[in-house]
């Protein structure tokens, strides 16, 4: 019963926090602040995509930028050829859906059987390959250069289009926060626990890290859709792996297999980038802002292995147990063959 | 008698070292049957061939008069043989009813559905709990697994695998690493599990008293090769397995091959 009443007082907080960034373009009219919200609500997506992977299902994937890469250019393309007309653009966003929905499920059949590691080094692969294709495929791509285009009227405005960002970082959370608490879900967090004791329990293993590795692929799709329409443009870039490494670190400092955590921690990254480039004006240190990314990323590891929200839960969690017996120590079972 | 679960010339070689050799058993229908051997005597490999964890290098696993040799832990356990672990084997980070409740819910077959929440089913609650009930484990519930003492996480692991109801139950060395005062509680688990008359248990253990006691027949395997196979009064009788016991086979063994 108090488990429902604080899953209630979470959800009501969460409620409130989603009113007042959507009241916020409206009382406080900074075209900056909006667009810099936009980002984070962009790859607070992406993140959440990461950590159906990262959290919930413990895969590591090195290659996540090409499903983010597959969404940015599918929409670019369609931007650029046809009229940047709505009926494009959400012909754009279904060819991206289906994109990466088979592109997830073919990589995912091909590299899930793997080990952890081999899985993340040959997912890295992939995203390489499509990295060079957009390199190569000039007619299509422009190279590396990448190419400007215009976008369908109803995305034109700032404050639309900070809100549409909104919409899609809300209505993935709720998503997600349902597909997580499903029975699947369940079996997903029982893999990244234990996989050899999901397989004896009649689970097949294979099909639940393919349904994950596609969901995730599939959302990190939208993130990237989202990500150029905000820029009207789109290079290789989105195919590098400094977007997987944004996505897997945002997650880890938000805090893996939470969901909230993948949004704070595109809040933090998205910010701290910010204010790190600002900065320059008054040292030249911080032109290098990467250093100091790199100092945060060490410190966070260090000492909020769990993130910041996993912290929070721990200290909650630590609080309520304090009364309960300390736990015995484990007797070393008999070897056997 | 039919058989529920056989095995034919089932071996398995690691490197050059033959684990299980040419072992050929036949299980009858809810039947008892207990595996003893000394350590290293390839009980283990045994079951992870009868489980699926380990693929055979030759021989055959039947089930029910059809052959099951290349079906994955999976198949297999959804087919109905189901085991526990030796190495306490449970989802560290879920709590002890999450553990149980993925063992109900795998039984009951709901493995894809994606969009309901958990706690919609609540049937699969209840029945975990009546599994924890059983193992005398009901009031740690919400606890993490990880957080259970040695003997507790023993009883969790044997909870989830009664709540999978499969046909075939192989259970691995149940009692192993508990307290002396544990023991009679997951005794008594399996006494009533054979009490019901509708299961087909195998069990690995060291616990002779037990064995002997539960046993409808005993098994035992020496340096991976079927040393012999009875009632619990012919095996004790057996003067081969006397001395595999108190030592000294090991050469005449090997003089014998």
């Amino acid at each position: 019963m108090t488990k429902v009443f604080s899953n209630n007082r979470m959800n009501i907080f969460y409620m409130i926090v989603a009113l007042f960034l959507a009241v916020l373009p409206f009382v406080y009219d900074s075209r900056s602040t909006l667009i810099l919200l936009s980002q984070v609500f962009i790859f607070a997506v992406l993140a959440m995509s990461y950590d159906i992977l990262l959290g919930y299902t413990g895969i590591v994937s090195f290659g996540h930028a090409m499903f983010f890469g597959i969404g940015a250019y599918t929409v670019g393309v369609f931007m650029k050829r046809f009229e940047p007309e709505t009926s494009y653009f959400l012909l754009a966003v279904l060819v991206t859906i289906l994109l990466t929905a088979v592109v997830s499920y073919i990589v995912g059949l091909l590299t899930l059987r793997l080990k952890s590691h081999f899985y993340a080094m040959l997912t890295m692969a992939f995203a390489g390959l499509f990295l060079v294709l957009a390199e190569k495929w000039r007619t299509v791509t422009y190279g590396n250069d990448g190419f400007t285009f215009r976008v369908p009227e109803f995305l034109r405005d700032r404050t639309d289009f900070y809100l549409i960002c909104l919409a899609s970082m809300v209505i993935v959370f709720i998503l997600l926060k349902r597909f997580t608490n499903s029975p699947l879900g369940k079996v997903l967090q029982a893999i990244r626990e234990n996989e050899q004791r999901t397989e004896s329990l009649g689970y097949s293993v294979l099909q639940y890290k393919v349904i994950a590795s596609v969901v995730s692929g599939v959302l990190a799709g939208i993130a990237g859709i989202l990500y150029a329409v905000s820029l009207r443009f789109v290079n290789t870039s989105v195919f590098t792996m400094d977007i997987t490494l944004d996505a897997l670190l945002m997650t880890i400092i938000g805090g893996v297999g939470t969901l909230v955590g993948a949004i704070i921690g595109a809040g933090i990254i998205e910010f701290s980038h910010h204010w790190l480039t600002e900065l320059a004006k008054v040292h030249w240190i911080f032109e290098r802002w990467i250093i100091f990314f790199g100092i945060i990323y060490i410190l966070a590891v260090m000492f909020f292995p769990m993130g910041i929200v996993g912290s929070l839960q721990k200290l909650k969690f630590g609080r309520k147990k304090k009364t309960s017996a300390p736990v015995k120590s484990e007797a070393v079972s008999q070897g056997d063959s | 008698m039919t058989a529920i679960l056989e095995t034919k010339d089932l071996s398995i070689t690691f490197g050059g070292h033959t684990a299980v050799d040419s072992v050929s058993i036949a299980v009858p229908h809810n039947h008892f049957k207990s595996i003893i051997g000394p350590n290293g005597a390839g009980k283990t490999t045994f079951f992870n061939l009868l489980s699926g964890q380990l693929m055979p290098s030759k021989g055959q696993v039947l089930y029910k008069g059809s052959e099951i040799t290349k079906l994955s832990p999976t198949k297999r356990t959804r087919a109905g043989i189901g085991r526990s672990f030796q190495i306490t084997n449970v989802f560290p980070n879920l709590t002890v009813m999450e553990n149980v409740r993925l063992a109900v819910q795998s039984h009951a077959g709901v493995r894809y559905q994606m969009l309901k929440h958990f706690r919609s089913f609540d049937k699969f609650e209840q029945e975990a709990e009546e599994w924890l009930k059983l193992v005398l484990l009901d009031d740690k519930k919400d606890a993490l697994a990880r957080n259970l003492a040695h003997g507790e996480k023993r009883k969790l692991e044997i909870a989830m695998l009664l709540a999978l109801n499969t046909e075939v139950l192989l259970l691995d060395e149940p009692t192993a690493g508990m307290s002396l005062e544990e023991v009679p509680a997951i005794l008594d688990v399996i006494r009533k599990i054979k009490q019901r008359g509708d299961r087909t248990i195998i069990l690995i253990e060291h616990k002779m008293d037990m064995i002997m006691d539960l046993s409808d027949s005993i098994m035992v395997l020496f340096n991976g090769a079927l040393l012999a196979d009875g009632t619990p009064e012919e095996i004790m009788k057996n003067e081969m397995v006397q001395s595999a016991y108190l030592g000294g086979l090991h050469s005449e063994h090997t003089a014998k091959a």
